[in-house]
């Protein structure tokens, strides 16, 4: 999904003939896009902002039911020093609705944190089978200014 | 036989409106031979065509919830696997859940991927409620309209043929609506473990589960 947060990753995706970058119209669909690609062999990763997740909720029944690997990378808004009002409600409830559809929550404040905790996700969805976010706080990414 | 049909369905009315055909008939000629697809399917009825029609063969994924998934499912693992030809078969309900799907799989095209929505303009699962498509909405123009150039409505027996070789050939996705009567679908019973069903399908697709 666009997002300001995932600006270059999603650049370097684009430009990388290794990777197939498949933009979406909602969040649910990189849900289920994730799950048949894992029943084809292949592996991906949804990037989305915070207030997407909400709309994964009832999709993410798929993952956890059918055990599928799922990783997302999520820039969070809504947190450490939010401006827009609009933000809060989804984003201050993305660990729990997450956790309780089953998806593991890895939060990262710093940036020397981010490579590691990206590493961790890979094993912990393509190895260890798991439902993993990794979310991109705004102490990280810095919060947009109104 | 008309007292046979579920209740609460005008079926004189969908006739009319052109929902003619008998799926448990059309859906089994339309695909041919089921070998040459790998399947994702929406719930409930179109679960059951495919489950029947390939007795819950290991080259199909059935949807039992997350309503709304199918085509993206048909997507990723049609953009997995160039070599192989899936098809989507779902239905207007699910389809209509997520309609950005149809915009999503146009921008990509991919010449493997076919969606077959069974359109019998209700919602059989929950008790024959009307859906949008028996009420004006037409979605091989929503199909055509997101950008996918090889939309077609089917609703004759004599237009089944080409509707089979459409699926198969072609330089981009292929989307058909087949229009049924609002009528129950096969009554088979299939495997309905999501878990289960990952593992049997990579493990013949993939050796691997």
């Amino acid at each position: 999904m666009p997002d300001a947060g995932h600006r270059i990753l999603i650049d370097r995706s684009l430009a990388d003939p290794g990777a197939q970058s498949v933009a979406l119209t909602t969040e649910e669909e990189g849900v289920a896009l994730l799950a048949g690609a894992d029943l084809g062999g292949a592996r991906g990763v949804l990037l989305m902002q915070s207030s997407g997740t909400g709309n994964c909720i009832n999709m993410l029944s798929l993952i956890k039911g059918g055990h599928f690997p799922f990783l997302s990378l999520v820039s969070m808004r809504g947190d450490f020093g939010e401006g827009n009002p609009w933000q809060y409600p989804m984003g201050q409830a993305v660990e729990p609705v997450l956790q309780a559809m089953g998806v593991i929550c890895l939060r990262i404040e710093r940036p020397e944190e981010v490579a590691p905790t990206v590493a961790a996700a890979l094993t912990m969805v393509f190895q260890g089978g798991s439902a993993v976010a990794v979310l991109l706080t705004q102490k990280l990414l810095g919060a947009k200014s109104f | 036989m008309a007292n046979d049909y579920p209740q609460g369905v005008d079926m004189a009315a969908a006739i009319a409106a052109g929902f003619i055909l008998d799926r448990r008939e059309a859906v089994p000629k339309l695909i041919g031979r089921h070998e040459d697809f790998l399947f994702v399917t929406g719930l409930a009825g179109t679960a059951r065509d495919i489950a029947a029609l390939t007795r819950d063969g290991a080259h199909i994924y059935t949807m039992a919830g997350a309503m709304g998934g199918a085509c993206m499912i048909g997507l990723g693992l049609a953009l997995a696997r160039p070599d192989k030809r899936v098809l989507v078969a779902t239905g207007d309900g699910e389809l209509l859940m997520n309609l950005g799907a149809l915009a999503t799989i146009a921008v990509l095209n991919p010449a493997n991927l076919a969606i077959l929505c069974v359109d019998n303009g209700h919602y059989g699962e929950t008790g024959y409620q009307k859906s949008h498509t028996s009420l004006g909405v037409d979605l091989e123009k929503i199909a055509a309209g997101s950008g996918i150039k090889r939309a077609r409505t089917i609703a004759g027996e004599a237009e089944l043929a080409d509707g089979g070789r459409m699926l198969r050939e072609g330089n981009g996705t292929a989307f058909i609506v087949l229009k049924v009567k609002p009528d129950d679908p096969p009554p088979f019973k299939r495997n309905m473990d999501p878990a289960s069903c990952r593992t049997r399908f990579r493990g013949a697709l993939l050796g691997t589960g």
